[in-house]
């Protein structure tokens, strides 16, 4: 991989961006790594998102390091989101056979919207 | 009474992005910022701590599939340092306004983008 700079040049770009979005908006960046990776490196959807959240542990790591530094980051309620949201995520993926997943997008779409609504309003 | 709450929201936003396959930030921050009233910037920083520990256990999941491909996430991982460093400055700099407005813009997007793949779900089942 180092012997190809023009891969390793598009990788540090995919990573600046995803860097950018994570410590600017409290995000894991999955939202531009996921279709960088299938874009420009002809990923497959899984393996990109695979790939996106082992990429993630260290972005959002690297980020919640330097926000920690401001003295903003709470560590118990950031525990007490994330250990939780584990079991969620297991239950949620189990069940996306069995769910209408289109009917679910749309709602989480609109739910996203609110939220839009809200913080701008 | 509020950490109550918090863990119902982290079961609920990663059960619901499980299901739809969008990262927990999207509504962590949001359950954080407004309906436990913290600020902005401590609201994406404490979801920040949140999503290392699902994507962790999501890494782990993934690989056991063999959809992930360590060089690949290890080098955007490192790389995006630089990135990182410009986005947490400039999250403490800018106005809480600000951040609220980039941040909604960002919601949006994502929103558009799980309206398209929904959509292009559609159109394949009935091609």
């Amino acid at each position: 991989m180092f012997d190809d700079p023009q891969r390793l040049l598009k990788l540090a770009v995919v990573g600046t961006a995803a860097g950018v979005f994570s410590g600017l908006f409290g995000v894991g960046g999955g939202t531009i790594i996921v279709p960088l990776l299938i874009v420009w490196f002809g990923y497959g959807e899984r393996e990109a998102t695979g790939t996106s959240l082992a990429a993630i542990v260290i972005v959002a790591a690297l980020a919640a390091g330097g926000q920690g530094a401001y003295g903003n980051v709470d560590v118990v309620k950031g525990l007490a989101i994330g250990v939780p949201a584990v079991g969620g995520v297991i239950a949620g993926t189990a069940l996306q056979q069995r769910i209408p997943q289109r009917a679910v997008s749309y709602l989480f779409a609109a739910l996203l919207v609110a939220v839009a609504l809200e913080l701008l309003i | 009474m509020d950490i109550v709450l918090v863990i119902l929201f982290g079961v609920a936003g990663g059960f619901v992005g499980g299901m739809v396959g969008v990262g927990g930030g999207i509504l962590f921050v949001p359950a954080l910022a407004i309906v436990l009233d913290e600020s902005q910037v401590e609201a994406e920083a404490t979801s920040l701590l949140a999503i290392v520990i699902v994507a962790i256990a999501g890494t782990i999941r993934q690989r056991r599939y063999g959809n992930v491909r360590l060089e690949d996430a290890g080098v955007i991982g490192v790389m995006s340092v630089a990135g990182v460093a410009l986005g947490v400055v400039v999250s403490n700099e800018v106005s809480q306004r600000t951040l609220e407005v980039g941040f909604a813009i960002v919601a949006l997007g994502i929103a558009a983008q799980l309206v398209h793949r929904a959509s292009r779900r559609v159109d394949q089942a009935e091609a």
